[in-house]
């Protein structure tokens, strides 16, 4: 459909410039010295679910890469890559979370928790350090305990911070459909 | 005659995910070369008859039609967006939303590239629509470089370019300040006679809209028409005030003098209204009948600002040495044109941002070291769009949110949050979820969160934008009966009739400074102060001047006042 | 905060500036390939004096990039103390030896392959950096879409980059004024409250700001359809896009040249890493 598409490439536009501004600008102390929960991967987890894993891969793709830019540096392609992919993947589960449809009970729950942990786990503890020792050479144990400290993290913010996102979103629209005139 | 550029025709539209039809029966003819003012209150069915002229509906927003809508020869409903796009150019409500490009140039060519229209041509193009609209010495801006009427005038470039024959505006005044919204009048009266085009503009500010002549005015409310006629014609009617639409503040002096309103004394302009000399006889002895409002008492002063200067970088101050006071139980607006301090001025008083010089007082106390959180139990602040403030799906929990944690038990929030939505009008509400409600509702819901707090002073920013005539006067009397309660109000606002109704006093702001400290109706019978602050002068103040009563202020003044007791009981009376 | 200040765009008159912005993303990608595939320590500096003889072209001063240059240099110390912690052998896996200069304590030895391949990894840095800088500083951020567009990518994918990078200051303020607006209620994502009430709290500041910006999503759709946005499926002009000159080309064939270079003095011998202990 036509009006889809639009919608889309102007969600994954919106999207990758929250990515952006949550990934860049906002960080939340973690309680562990000089690491900090960042948010952009619970909001990916929601667009992600609202409108698929094509959208939802370009908006890690897109936003990691402007953030990584913005540093002054290359872009770290190997999580850029992992980026896009934890879009993909939780987008993938999207056919069984029918969020717009104000459908977000246990089951949905349960299964978005899922896709974000598989997700993020296989991104940051698979696919960055494998392209990391394939590109960069760096250590193995260095790149893994890194993944691994990555895929917590952002488990932990997609899982809690996504799913409340959900509910809370999936309240706003459950009252719509053939409202009658005030 | 001619025959019609758009024609409804028996034609009704029901949205997909409603019961009942949200237009009934429609039939409207538009000649080429008209303008037409399609006015309503909100929820009238306006923007909906809009959306079908240019395909938004049934195109992106599904539902069904029924009769027939032709637009320039192309049967609407049938057709597409972008079939009718080479027909009819829109200029929608929100200047950001619409503003895609990053930078004018491109914003304006972007129907252009769309269209594959080779570079050369394009830029051709562009440079001549640039022109037509005044902003050929911007093409390289940013959007943010650029002030509301700037961004307006790209979006109408926008539209232009296509050669479109009708030129539809969707509350082209809704974001603009007053001065601001009598240019962009100016503009599209001046667009319209170059490019000879049809023009139909949807508002429900019927009195700035009638600035510069209009041919007709189709009154829409229920979804139905309910009148489509010369503004001459419909001002001499009850019909705009029975449906929630304002009519011009000196045709409700006329009635209110007992001057009857008829179409032969043209009553669509303050200026070319036809005054006889016992009309004005009339006019008079209503202003000498009336009496003075006494002045109230002085009281203490709750907020003093002492010599206050800040600026987000050190090259550019944003506010320099702004000193005023607020005394407990006023109402203040806070006006002025965009970028001139109002906003940064509330982002000091509550502590977001840090003054580079200069204090801010409460009760004689300096509240320099006070934190965002402690200054925001005694100063409230209410952000202009309350789905940027609104965070929790239930009522009460997002109105309890802000007296969490601070020591209270359960029984006592409860209490707090239930006592506060009584005030508000809330309470029947409790139980609901805020995406059930209006936008005047969710309006409250923000106010009640902020006043859980227990706040002495509130500070609004633009509390009644974009509001018809009945929402407006239901937050403005609302926030008077909180004011009444004792909580002193500062409200920063666009609105002249919010202004001259509700707030006795007027705190002026150009270009970083204070520039006045008067009665709301002086400042608006101030030329001068007008031109500086981007203000519009009352259409009362025209009045008072043919009537040669002097000074017009104090007529604006017994104007407001009879007025807020004729609305206030309901009806009429002494005429 | 502007779109051309998120990505620190610095317009002026210089060869690198008036490359299309075609070439120079075409170029940045090329570049980036080729100092990614080679560890060979010789490449790695033929690279890099190529890399600063063309930021010496771009007339971009070294104080106009400081934040970025002092960001990545950061960067770059923090990423060889962690590669040195975590494996102080990961030298001598690579090149097969291990020439000991000095001992640390533990496990830590400091040894010569360690040090060299440490260097290796800095100077990849220092050849990607300048190249990197030029490309978001020498690029003009309206170039970008047209330039993904002329790459091969689809020009949707292409005006999704560049929506965000108009919408990224409007977010950016959104974000501002709501966190704000909600600090005032209470609600703080500092070391004051528990980790799990900073994260619920943080839910407070993103639910309005997702909300507003679905909001912003039906609109831009709804003015970009009413343009014509989407109306041919395969292509669109571009206003900003400018014809390739000689220049351009000279930049890509020497963008190519690069990387067949890299990539044959590395691969030639069969080995990655330029070995000098063997």
């Amino acid at each position: 459909m036509q009006k889809n598409s639009i919608k889309t490439v102007v969600a994954i536009g919106i999207g990758a410039a929250l990515f952006f501004v949550l990934g860049r600008f906002v960080a939340i102390p973690s309680g562990i010295p000089n690491t900090n929960i960042t948010l952009q991967y619970a909001i990916l987890a929601l667009l992600a679910v609202m409108y698929g894993p094509v959208a939802g891969g370009l908006i890690g793709f897109i936003g990691h890469t402007l953030i990584d830019l913005s540093w002054g540096g290359s872009p770290w392609w190997s999580w850029v890559i992992a980026s896009a992919f934890v879009g993909v993947v939780v987008g993938l589960f999207a056919n069984k979370i029918k969020l717009n449809e104000g459908n977000f009970g246990k089951k949905e729950i349960i299964t978005f928790a899922i896709a974000n942990i598989v997700a993020n786990v296989i991104a940051w503890v698979g696919v960055a350090p494998v392209l990391d020792i394939l590109i960069y050479a760096e250590p193995a144990n260095k790149v893994f305990a890194q993944g691994a400290t990555a895929a917590a993290i952002n488990s932990i913010a997609a899982v809690v911070v996504g799913a409340l996102l959900c509910i809370a979103y999936s309240k706003t629209i459950a009252k719509k459909g053939s409202l009658d005139k005030e | 005659m001619r025959s019609p550029i758009i024609s409804f025709q028996n034609f009704s539209f029901q949205y997909r995910a409603q019961k009942q039809p949200t237009l009934h029966d429609i039939n409207l003819n538009i000649y080429p070369g008209e303008r037409i003012l399609i006015c309503g209150p909100s929820g009238s069915g306006k923007s909906t008859l809009a959306s079908c002229i240019n395909g938004l509906i049934p195109f992106s927003y599904p539902g069904e039609c029924t009769g027939t809508l032709t637009v320039d020869g192309v049967d609407a409903p049938r057709s597409s967006i972008f079939e009718l796009s080479r027909h009819v150019g829109t200029v929608l409500q929100d200047p950001d939303g619409q503003f895609i490009g990053l930078t004018v140039g491109e914003d304006i060519a972007f129907a252009l590239e769309n269209d594959c229209v080779p570079q050369d041509e394009m830029h051709v193009i562009t440079d001549r629509v640039a022109g037509l609209v005044g902003v050929e010495n911007h093409l390289g801006y940013a959007p943010h470089e650029l002030s509301g009427g700037q961004k307006q005038r790209v979006s109408l470039a926008g539209v232009m370019v296509d050669q479109v024959k009708i030129l539809l505006f969707d509350e082209p005044l809704a974001n603009l300040d007053p001065a601001t919204g009598k240019q962009a009048i100016e503009l599209i009266d001046e667009i319209q006679q170059k490019s000879d085009t049809t023009v139909i503009i949807i508002e429900h500010r019927l009195e700035d809209v009638l600035w510069r002549h209009v041919d007709r005015i189709v009154l829409v409310n229920d979804g139905r028409i309910l009148a489509d006629t010369t503004p001459d014609e419909l001002l001499s009617t009850q019909l705009l005030t029975e449906n929630g639409i304002r009519e011009p503040l000196y045709l409700t002096a006329l009635r209110y003098a007992g001057v009857a309103v008829t179409p032969e004394k043209q009553p669509d302009h303050a200026q070319r209204l036809l005054l006889s000399d016992e009309d004005t006889q009339k006019i008079r002895s209503w202003y000498s009948a009336c009496t003075p409002a006494p002045q109230p008492d002085e009281r203490p002063v709750l907020l003093e600002v002492k010599d206050l200067s800040f600026g987000y970088t050190k090259e550019k101050k944003n506010l320099q040495n702004i000193s005023f006071q607020i005394r407990k139980g006023e109402m203040v607006a806070i006006v002025g044109r965009n970028g001139a301090g109002k906003s940064t001025l509330s982002k000091l008083i509550c502590g977001f941002e840090m003054p580079d010089s200069g204090a801010i007082l409460m009760d004689g106390r300096d509240i320099a070291d006070d934190s965002i959180r402690q200054r925001a139990m005694r100063i409230g602040y209410v952000m202009q769009n309350p789905n940027q403030m609104i965070s929790k799906n239930m009522i009460f929990d997002e109105v309890s949110l802000g007296i969490r944690n601070t020591g209270l038990s359960e029984d006592e929030i409860r209490a707090r949050v239930e006592d506060t939505l009584k005030i508000c009008g809330l309470y029947p509400f409790r139980n609901w979820p805020i995406s059930a409600l209006s936008f005047g509702q969710k309006k409250r819901v923000t106010i009640a969160s902020v006043l859980v707090m227990g706040p002495e002073l509130i500070i609004l920013d633009e509390p009644t934008a974009g509001q018809d005539f009945r929402h407006y006067t239901e937050i403005m009397e609302f926030l008077r009966g909180l004011n009444q309660q004792g909580v002193t109000v500062a409200m920063i606002t666009h609105d002249m009739h919010l202004m001259l109704e509700y707030t006795p006093r007027a705190l002026v702001f150009s270009d970083t400074q204070l520039i006045a400290d008067r009665s709301a109706a002086e400042v608006l019978c101030d030329p001068e102060m007008i031109a500086e602050a981007a203000l519009k002068e009352t259409s009362l103040f025209t009045l008072a001047q043919r009537c040669g009563i002097a000074p017009p202020e104090a007529f604006v003044e017994r104007f407001i006042e009879y007025d807020r007791e004729v609305r206030s009981h309901g009806s009429e009376h002494g005429a | 905060m502007a779109a051309n200040t998120v990505l620190n765009y610095l317009p002026r008159k210089s060869v690198v500036h008036e490359l299309t912005g075609t070439t120079k993303l075409a170029f940045f990608l090329l570049f980036t390939f080729a100092s990614m595939i080679t560890y060979d320590t010789r490449v790695l500096i033929c690279l890099m004096l190529f890399s600063f003889a063309v930021f010496h072209l771009s007339k971009i001063q070294l104080r106009e990039v400081r934040f970025m240059l002092v960001f990545m240099l950061a960067f770059l110390f923090l990423n060889n103390l962690f590669i040195f912690l975590f494996d102080p052998d990961q030298g001598t896996n690579l090149y097969g030896t291990r020439t000991v200069l000095f001992h640390l304590f533990w496990r830590y030895d400091v040894t010569a392959e360690q040090l060299f391949y440490m260097f290796n990894i800095s100077l990849k840095y220092f050849v990607a950096l300048p190249i990197a800088i030029l490309f978001i500083s020498a690029t003009n951020p309206s170039e970008f879409a047209a330039s993904l567009n002329k790459i091969g990518v689809s020009y949707r994918i292409g005006y999704a980059v560049s929506i965000a990078l108009r919408y990224i200051p409007d977010i950016q303020r959104d974000y501002h004024n709501i966190s704000q607006a909600q600090q005032a209620r209470g609600v703080e994502l500092g070391k004051k409250e528990k980790l799990i009430s900073r994260l619920k709290n943080s839910v407070s500041i993103l639910m309005p700001l997702i909300m507003s910006s679905l909001s912003r999503i039906d609109i831009i759709s709804n003015a970009m359809e009413l343009r014509g946005f989407g109306k041919d499926k395969k292509k669109r002009t571009w206003y900003v896009q400018r014809p390739f000159k000689r220049n351009d080309w000279i930049a890509l064939a020497i963008g190519v040249g690069l990387l067949v270079f890299s990539a044959v003095v590395t691969f030639w011998d069969g080995n990655r890493f330029f070995n000098p202990f063997q």
